[in-house]
C-alpha cells in the first residue's frame, strides 16, 4: 500500500533524489516529511551556483510551529531550483515528489550516494519510527 | 506575609492532600549540604508606607535639575494619557502572546505599532521591538550580514559620527561571531560622514554601510547620497534614525534610488520617560525582501475559523523557541510595554502633533546655539544643518563647566572629550520643545558666569546648592 | 484598527505644541513630503480604543495565569508607583553622579541582595532581558577562556529539554552546542555528560529546578566533572523563583548565572517585556561583567566603566540596562525583606505539590510522578489525546473559555502533549482549586462531546486563528486603501 515512488532513492532524513538520466539528480523531501511539518509557509533554497555536501544542510522547510533543515543526500554542484515554492510552498504538500521537488545538483563525487535507500528500505524506516 | 494569601488553615490541608508535615519537606530532593542559610546581610521586609518615605528621600536627592542632554535620551512631553492607559493592569501585567485568542488586545496594539512606525520610516515591515537603540542596531548588522548574500565579507562600515556607545555595543554583540566593524572618519567642518574617506571603500567588499540621521553630532547626513554609494558597491544601507526626526526628514525607506534596507533606532523620543535610560526600546523594520532575516517578535493580521479578522505572532520559525541555536536571534522577551506607550503616544500625537515637536526641538536647538555662542569664546563646531542637537566649543575646561553648571542645577549638555579628543572642549547641547525661553536665558547666564569665574579664578569655584 | 477611526484633520489638540515652528534650517532635500501616515483621531477616541484592547487581553491583574516557565505571580502596585517618583523618571541617564546618588543608591542594594540571594561573588544589572543576560554569561565565559589562551574550546553543552534562548545565545557568541539527553527521572544523563565533556568543551548551561521541573539531584557531581575538564557553568534563572532562599547557585558550583527580574523579583511582564536579565558570577569571572556596575566609595556611589573593568565584556545598552524595572525589582525586594525570599520558594513549591496531587487525583498523568514538583510540574495528556482525540492545545483553548490563562503547551519538546504549569506562590487555594475543578469538567467534556473542546475557544473575541494564513499572506502593517 506504499506510495513511495520506486524510481529514485531516499535518505533517513527524509529527502528523495532521483537521476534525470543527463548527469543530473533532483532532489525533494518525502511525502512522510512534509505530512509531519504541516502546511509549509516558507522554503529557502540553495543558490544557483553553490556546492552541497552529502549530509549537510543547505535548505530550510518551514511550518508555522517548525523549521526543518534539509540535507543533501549527495555531493555537486546546484545547476537550478525550484523557483515556483516561492511564494507557493505549498506544492511540497501537494506533491511532494513531482512539482514540489526544491533543487537540481549535478553530482561531483557519485560515492556520496552509497549509502541511499531504495523505497521498501525509506518505507521500513518510516515504519520503524512510528 | 506579602503578597501570599495562605492561612494556617490552607496550609495544613495543602500539607495534608499531599502528604508532608512540613512545607521544608517539599524541599527533600535538594542535597542537605547545598541548603543555605539564613539570608542575613539582606536587610528584613519593610511596610510599603516605609519604603514609599525611603524611595521619595532618594527622588528627592537626585534633584529635578534643568536638563538639555540629549546625546540619545529626548526629554519630550508625555500626554498623561499614555501612561494612564499603559499601565492598566491588562497591558502592564500580561505576558508574550502566547495565546493568541486571550491576547487579541496587545495583538492588535503591536500591529498597530508596526504600521505606524512603517508609516514613520518609509519601510515595508517592522517587528515588535527590541531592547534599545544600541542593541537593535547591533542585530541591524547580524541582519545585514546574514542577508547580504553578494558579500563574502563580514565587514560593515561605521562611521565614528555615529554615537559612541551604539559603536562599543554593536561591538559587544558582534565581534564573537567575528564581524569586523571598520571606522569611517567625519568631515571635520560639517560634522557629516567624510566622503572623501568614503571613497577609500568603492569597490571594496563590506557587507553594509551604516547612515545614522542625524549623527551623533545632530548634524543631518546627505542621505541619498550615501545610501546609492552603499547600493553601487555591492552594501545594504543601515539607517539609524531619530524616530520624532523621521516625523520631519526624509523616511528612511525614500532615502536614494531604492530606499535604505534596514532602518533602526532608539523609540524613547516616543512616549518613553527618561527613567535613568530604560526601559526603552529598539525599533527596526527593513524591506519586505529581508523579513525572514528580522530577528524579534512580529505580529501579522489573519483571520479565524469564522472568517473574522485577528491577530497572530507569526513567521516564529525564525525565533529561538522553534529554531533554537539556527534562530536569527536569541530575543525572546522584548520591550512590549514600551510599545504600547508608543503606539498610545503616536495615536495622541498623530503627524501634525509629532511635526510639531520636531520642528519646536529644532527651533528651541537654534534659540539655545544663538544664545550660547553669544557668549565670548563659545563657538559652534560644525557648520552642517543639524536637527536638535548641536556640538559646541568652550573656552573653558568643559567637564569643569558641565561640574560647576551642574552645582547650579543645569545639566549643560554631554562632555564629547572621552569619545573625541581631537573636538577639544566641545560638548553637545540639547533642547527639546519643553525647553522654554526662560530656560534658554537661564543656561546662558550660568555659562557666561560660570565661563567668567573660570577664567579669572580657575581653581577656587565653590559649588552653589 | 485605530486607523478606522481616522478623519483627516481631526487631532487631539491639547497634546502639541500650539504652534508650528520654523524648519528652514533643515534644508528641503532632507525633509519627507509628505507627511507621515498616522492615526488621526481625538483624545477620547484614543483612550477609549486602547481601554477596549487592554480589555480583550487575560493579565494576572484579571485571570489566573499559571504559563509555566513564566513566573505570573502577582506584581505589587508600589513598585510602579515608587519607581515612577519624579526625581526617578525624570532622571537623565548621562547625568552627573551629583545628581545620581539616590538612584544609584538603590541599583547598589539591588546588587547586594542579588549577590546574596544567588550565592554568587559580584552581579552586573546592565542585561536588559534573559536572553542578554544569557549573552552576557556566555560572552563572560568566553572571555575567560581567551583570556587564559584556551581557545581551542569551541562548544556549549546544552540539555535536550533547555530552553531555546540558551542554544540561540551559545550561538550568537560564535560556540557550537551539543545536546545533552534528559533521563527518564528528569535529571540529566550524567553518562553522556561524561562522554560529551573534553578540551572542546567550553561550558555547560543549566535551568535548575531544569525545565521539566524537578531539581537536578546530581549537580554537585555535575559541577565537579565540568570544572575537572576545565569547563564552566552557566545557570539560567528562569526557575530562580523556586529556590529563593533555599538553595543558592552559587554553593551548587555555578561560575556564571542570569535571573529574570520579570519573574523572580515580579516586575511586570508588560505583554512581552521589558526585562531585566542581571548577571552574577564567581571571582574568577568578575574581570569580565558587562558595564556599567555601581560601586560605593566611602558612602559615595559611583559608576564603574570601562576604565575601571579593562577587561569587561563591554556595554549591551545604550545606558544601564532597564534602570526602571531594576528600581521595580528593587522595592520587591525591600517589600519581602530577607524574611520573604525563602517564603516565595516555599509557596510557590507548596501551590505546585498541591495543585500537582489534586490533578493527579482527578485523573491526569505527571510527567514524572515520583518525583517532587519544584513550583511548576509537567503534566503529560498523551493518554487524552490518544484514547479522545483531544490533545493539548484543545484543553489549553478550552480553558480560556473558562477564564483562565492556558500553562504553557508542548515545552519542553521532549514530553510529549505537556502542559507546564506554575501557579506562583500569589495565588490563594481557592483559586488552585478552582483550577482542578476546571480541568476536570474539560476531561469531562472531552469524554463526552469532545468537538466542543477541539473547536474552543468559544467566548473569545476571536476564535482559533489561521496561522498558515498568517504566515503565507503576510500582512505586518496596515496600508489603508491601496
Amino acid at each position: 500500500m506504499s506510495n513511495t515512488p520506486t524510481d529514485r532513492r531516499y535518505a533517513k532524513s527524509h529527502e528523495w533524489i532521483k537521476d534525470e538520466g543527463d548527469g543530473s539528480f533532483t532532489i525533494g523531501i518525502t511525502a512522510h516529511a512534509q505530512e509531519l511539518l504541516g502546511d509549509l509557509v516558507f522554503v529557502d533554497l540553495p543558490e544557483v551556483g553553490s556546492q552541497v555536501e552529502a549530509g549537510s544542510d543547505c535548505a530550510v522547510v518551514e511550518s508555522v510551529k517548525a523549521a526543518s533543515d534539509v540535507y543533501s543526500p549527495v555531493t555537486g554542484e546546484v545547476i537550478a531550483i525550484n523557483d515556483a515554492l516561492d511564494g507557493a510552498p505549498e506544492t511540497i504538500n501537494e506533491d511532494a515528489y513531482g512539482t514540489g521537488w526544491m533543487f537540481k545538483v549535478k553530482v561531483t563525487d557519485t560515492g556520496s550516494m552509497d549509502g541511499l535507500l531504495d523505497a521498501d528500505g525509506y518505507d521500513a524506516v518510516i515504519a520503524e519510527e512510528e | 506575609m506579602p503578597f501570599i494569601p495562605h492561612t494556617e488553615e490552607d496550609i495544613q490541608a495543602m500539607l495534608a492532600t499531599i502528604g508532608v508535615e512540613h512545607i521544608d519537606a517539599l524541599f527533600d530532593e535538594i542535597p542537605k549540604e547545598l541548603r543555605c542559610g539564613e539570608l542575613n546581610t539582606i536587610p528584613p521586609g519593610m511596610s510599603e508606607m516605609e519604603l514609599s518615605r525611603l524611595m521619595q528621600a532618594r527622588a528627592r536627592a537626585d534633584g529635578q535639575p534643568l536638563c538639555f542632554i540629549g546625546a540619545g535620551a529626548y526629554d519630550h512631553h508625555i500626554p498623561a494619557a499614555v501612561w494612564e492607559l499603559t499601565t492598566r493592569g491588562e497591558f502592564y501585567t500580561a505576558y508574550t502572546p502566547y495565546q493568541a485568542e486571550a491576547s487579541q488586545g496587545t495583538l492588535q496594539l503591536l500591529y498597530e505599532y508596526q504600521s505606524i512606525m512603517t508609516a514613520l520610516t518609509g519601510m515595508d515591515v517592522s517587528n515588535a521591538s527590541l531592547y534599545d537603540g544600541a542593541s537593535a542596531l547591533a542585530e541591524a548588522v547580524l541582519m545585514a550580514v546574514r542577508a547580504n548574500r553578494k558579500s563574502k565579507s563580514k565587514r560593515i562600515l561605521v562611521p565614528r559620527n555615529l554615537h559612541p556607545v551604539y559603536r562599543k555595543v554593536t561591538r559587544t554583540i558582534v565581534h564573537n561571531q567575528q564581524i569586523e566593524l571598520v571606522e569611517v572618519a567625519y568631515n571635520s567642518e560639517s560634522g557629516e560622514i567624510d566622503k572623501q574617506e568614503l571613497q577609500r571603500y568603492s569597490g571594496e567588499d563590506y557587507a553594509a554601510l551604516i547612515i545614522p540621521q542625524p549623527n551623533f553630532f545632530g548634524v543631518l547626513e546627505a542621505a541619498d547620497e550615501l545610501t546609492d554609494w552603499a547600493h553601487a558597491n555591492g552594501m545594504l544601507a543601515i539607517a539609524v534614525v531619530n524616530p520624532l526626526a523621521m516625523t520631519v526628514l526624509k523616511p528612511a525607506g525614500e532615502w536614494g534610488e531604492q530606499g535604505a534596507d534596514i532602518c533602526c533606532g532608539e523609540g524613547q523620543p516616543l512616549g518613553a520617560p527618561l527613567a535613568s535610560g530604560g526601559p526603552y526600546f529598539g525599533f527596526l523594520c527593513c524591506t519586505q525582501k529581508l523579513v525572514r532575516q528580522m530577528p524579534g517578535r512580529i505580529i501579522g493580521r489573519t483571520v479565524d475559523m469564522d472568517g473574522k479578522p485577528g491577530y497572530a505572532l507569526t513567521l516564529q520559525a525564525r525565533e529561538q523557541h522553534i529554531r533554537r541555536s539556527k534562530a536569527t536571534s536569541n530575543i525572546c522577551t522584548n520591550q512590549g510595554l514600551m510599545v504600547t506607550a508608543a503606539t498610545i503616544h503616536m495615536t495622541l500625537m498623530g503627524s501634525e502633533g509629532m511635526q510639531r515637536v520636531a520642528a519646536a526641538s529644532h527651533a528651541n536647538t537654534g534659540k539655545l546655539t544663538q544664545a550660547l555662542t553669544s557668549l565670548h569664546g563659545v563657538e559652534s563646531v560644525f557648520d552642517g544643518p543639524v536637527f536638535h542637537e548641536r556640538v559646541l566649543r568652550l573656552p573653558i575646561a568643559a567637564n569643569k563647566a558641565l561640574r560647576a553648571l551642574a552645582a547650579h542645577n543645569v545639566l549643560g549638555g554631554f562632555d564629547l572629550s572621552d569619545d573625541y579628543p581631537e573636538l577639544g572642549d566641545a560638548i553637545l547641547v540639547c533642547a527639546t520643545e519643553i525647553i522654554s525661553d526662560s530656560d534658554i536665558e537661564n543656561y546662558r547666564g550660568k555659562l557666561e558666569r560660570v565661563i567668567a569665574s573660570q577664567v579669572e579664578t580657575p581653581c577656587q569655584l565653590k559649588p552653589d546648592w | 484598527m485605530i486607523y478606522e477611526h481616522s478623519r483627516k484633520g481631526r487631532r487631539a489638540t491639547a497634546q502639541a505644541p500650539r504652534e508650528q515652528a520654523d524648519l528652514s534650517g533643515i534644508p528641503s532635500a532632507l525633509r519627507r513630503e509628505t507627511q507621515p501616515r498616522l492615526p488621526e483621531v481625538s483624545e477620547m477616541q484614543a483612550v477609549r480604543h486602547f481601554t477596549r484592547l487592554s480589555q480583550k487581553n487575560f493579565s494576572i491583574d484579571t485571570h489566573f495565569y499559571p504559563l509555566g516557565s513564566c513566573t505570573m505571580k502577582y506584581n505589587p502596585r508600589a513598585c510602579n508607583t515608587l519607581a515612577s517618583l519624579p526625581g526617578l523618571i525624570g532622571r537623565h541617564p548621562l547625568a552627573p553622579e551629583t545628581h545620581s546618588q539616590g538612584f544609584m543608591a538603590c541599583l547598589f542594594e539591588l546588587q547586594e541582595i542579588l549577590k546574596t540571594v544567588t550565592g554568587m561573588h559580584a552581579v552586573s544589572l546592565t542585561p536588559a532581558a534573559g536572553a542578554q543576560g544569557e549573552f552576557a554569561g556566555v560572552a563572560m565565559i568566553r572571555a575567560y577562556h581567551d583570556a587564559r589562551g584556551d581557545t581551542e574550546r569551541s562548544e556549549i553543552l546544552v540539555p535536550d529539554a533547555a530552553h531555546g534562548t540558551n542554544p540561540a545565545s551559545a550561538v550568537m557568541c560564535g560556540y557550537k552546542t551539543r545536546e545533552i539527553p534528559t533521563g527518564s527521572d528528569g535529571d540529566i544523563d550524567v553518562d553522556a555528560l561524561k562522554s560529551a565533556l573534553g578540551p572542546q568543551a567550553a561550558g555547560i548551561m543549566l535551568t535548575n529546578p531544569s525545565t521539566v521541573g524537578v531539581f537536578e539531584r546530581r549537580i554537585k557531581e555535575i559541577a565537579e566533572l565540568v570544572h575537572a575538564a576545565g569547563g564552566l557553568l552557566y545557570y539560567d534563572g528562569a526557575n530562580l523563583n523556586a529556590i529563593l532562599g533555599k538553595v543558592r547557585p552559587g554553593d551548587m558550583g555555578f561560575d556564571v548565572i542570569h535571573m529574570n527580574l520579570h519573574k523572580t523579583f515580579s516586575t511586570p511582564h508588560g505583554g512581552g517585556g521589558p526585562g531585566a536579565g542581571p548577571v552574577g558570577v564567581s571571582q574568577r569571572l568578575e574581570p569580565y561583567l558587562p558595564v556599567p556596575m555601581v560601586d560605593m566609595d566611602g558612602g559615595d556611589y559611583r559608576w564603574l566603566t570601562e576604565k575601571d573593568r579593562p577587561a569587561s565584556i563591554g556595554r549591551l545598552s545604550a545606558f544601564a540596562g532597564n534602570a526602571g524595572v531594576l528600581l521595580r525589582a528593587y522595592v520587591y525586594a525591600r517589600l519581602l525583606g530577607r524574611e520573604g525570599m525563602h517564603r516565595v520558594a516555599e509557596f510557590s513549591t507548596l501551590n505546585a505539590n498541591y495543585l500537582l496531587k489534586r490533578l493527579m487525583e482527578a485523573g491526569f498523568d505527571a510527567a514524572y510522578p515520583e518525583r517532587r514538583a519544584s513550583h511548576e510540574f509537567i503534566l503529560t495528556l498523551k493518554r487524552q489525546a490518544k484514547e479522545l482525540g483531544v490533545n493539548t492545545m484543545d484543553f489549553a483553548k478550552r480553558m480560556l473559555d473558562y477564564g483562565v490563562h492556558a500553562p504553557t503547551t508542548y515545552f519542553p519538546l521532549l514530553v510529549p502533549e505537556c502542559l507546564l504549569v506554575e501557579p506562583t506562590e500569589s495565588e490563594a487555594k481557592e483559586e488552585l482549586d478552582n483550577f482542578v475543578e476546571i480541568m476536570a469538567s474539560i476531561k469531562q467534556e472531552a469524554e463526552t462531546q469532545p468537538e466542543l473542546v477541539i473547536q474552543a475557544p468559544h467566548t473569545m473575541p476571536v476564535r482559533r486563528l489561521d496561522d498558515v494564513r498568517a504566515a503565507r499572506e503576510l500582512d505586518l502593517a496596515w496600508r489603508g486603501d491601496e
